[in-house]
């Protein structure tokens, strides 16, 4: 019994989200995919605990659901998609996320992205035949 | 005889809906961004297709992680968009042809492509937001639509040649249906991006623009790559490229290039617009 090894495990930063990942983040992600209907959100607003129990998310899990701790919920291994599902509705963005990933303010974070915007222009006209404004 | 007129690439982020929901298009951020869709909009309208062929990924709005098709079709009449649980507002129903999608599933399981069927299916950012970067929001859409999912979610995921090699049969699906019909086929996600880990936010513009040139002229290049190499590269959710090839092979290796667009960031990603011409 033993998981697969994988050419991505060592890329910096970043945590695939594969068969053991999604092994482990089963019940969590299966909870969160409910939230796309209505009925759902409202009877986990109702009771988050009760909520989490019936779909057998526990310890860990479970904590930083009541807790809304998003960011610890991606390093157990939610999947981005379905966490944004819960995520997004209380004020918390992709962005936020990855800036406190990385330990910064999300305007910095944006700020980072900004860059690739430097000298784009003379690069694509470098390159040739790019619709150049 | 369905004919494929040509195809395109397209970001479908969730921040090209809202930009286009709060009109926010000629605002200084997002200007030279969408200013560059309008030679492929010009391009659209000449070629005036009845059926656009949308290779796309679900976010976690159709399909859940319990059972996940590395290709699916969508074999419907009708598909409906939902809030995707964060409030989104739906946007009209899109139409499908059933008749289309069934010759389509038919001949592509005949090609040793084992695509998952799906007689109801629900679109999400992913299918729609092409749509309405090219189309804008309406209430009635000009054009049916065949949804191609293509899992890029959740490891395992089909691998860029296998992407190509899908889109030389979906091509020959398309070209093999009896009535005519005018068809574009939208390539749709990427470019680099990464949304989660400590390397969030990671943009490779130079890769991007490779990937824009070699795809466009020369899609075996793309499939050298693992897709290891490709998230080492391009970012985890950089991966969606991988989608641009099923578009690119059903077009004739020697497609025209019309129109080629890129611009960095949108959102976290690098957004590319390819318009390929038969």
């Amino acid at each position: 019994m033993v998981w697969n090894k994988h050419d991505y495990d060592d890329i910096p930063g970043t945590y695939v989200f594969d068969g053991e990942t999604a092994h482990a983040s089963y019940n969590i992600n299966k909870m969160l995919f409910t939230f796309n209907t209505e009925d759902c959100r409202d009877e986990f607003e109702a009771d988050p605990a009760a909520y989490c129990d019936k779909f057998g998310v526990e310890g860990d899990f479970k904590e930083c659901v009541i807790q809304k701790d998003f960011l610890r919920m991606l390093r157990l291994g939610c999947n981005i998609y379905f966490m944004a599902k819960m995520a997004i509705p209380r004020g918390t963005s992709v962005q936020d996320c990855g800036a406190a990933m990385q330990g910064i303010t999300t305007e910095e974070f944006q700020a980072k992205l900004l860059e690739n915007r430097i000298g784009l222009e003379e690069k694509l006209d470098k390159v040739g035949g790019y619709w150049n404004g | 005889m369905a004919k494929i007129i040509g195809g395109l690439t397209t970001s479908h982020i969730p921040a090209v809906g809202n930009a286009i929901e709060n009109n926010l298009q000629q605002e200084p951020y997002w200007k030279r961004f969408f200013d560059g869709y309008e030679p492929a909009k010009e391009w659209l309208k000449e070629a005036n297709p009845d059926m656009i062929v949308v290779v796309y990924n679900d976010h976690g709005l159709n399909f859940f992680l319990d059972k996940m098709p590395t290709f699916a079709l969508g074999c419907a009449d009708i598909y409906h968009n939902a809030d995707e649980g964060w409030g989104l507002k739906p946007q009209a129903p899109f139409p499908g042809d059933a008749q289309f999608s069934w010759h389509v599933a038919e001949s592509l399981i005949e090609q040793e492509f084992d695509i998952c069927t799906c007689q109801e299916m629900l679109v999400d950012h992913g299918f729609v937001n092409p749509i309405r970067a090219l189309y804008g929001t309406l209430e009635e859409w000009p054009i049916k639509t065949l949804p191609v999912a293509v899992n890029v979610v959740q490891h395992p995921v089909p691998t860029a040649a296998r992407c190509l090699k899908l889109g030389r049969a979906l091509g020959k699906a398309i070209e093999s249906y009896p009535e005519d019909m005018r068809v574009v086929i939208f390539g749709t996600g990427g470019l680099s991006h990464q949304l989660q880990g400590e390397r969030a936010g990671l943009i490779n513009v130079d890769f991007d623009i490779e990937c824009m040139e070699k795809i466009a002229t020369e899609p075996e290049w793309f499939t050298q790559f693992s897709n290891a190499e490709i998230m080492r590269k391009a970012g985890t959710e950089g991966i969606e490229t991988i989608m641009w090839m099923v578009m690119r092979g059903a077009l004739q290796d020697d497609a025209k290039i019309i129109h080629k667009h890129y611009h960095a960031p949108i959102s976290n990603t690098g957004a590319g617009v390819l318009v390929l011409e038969n």
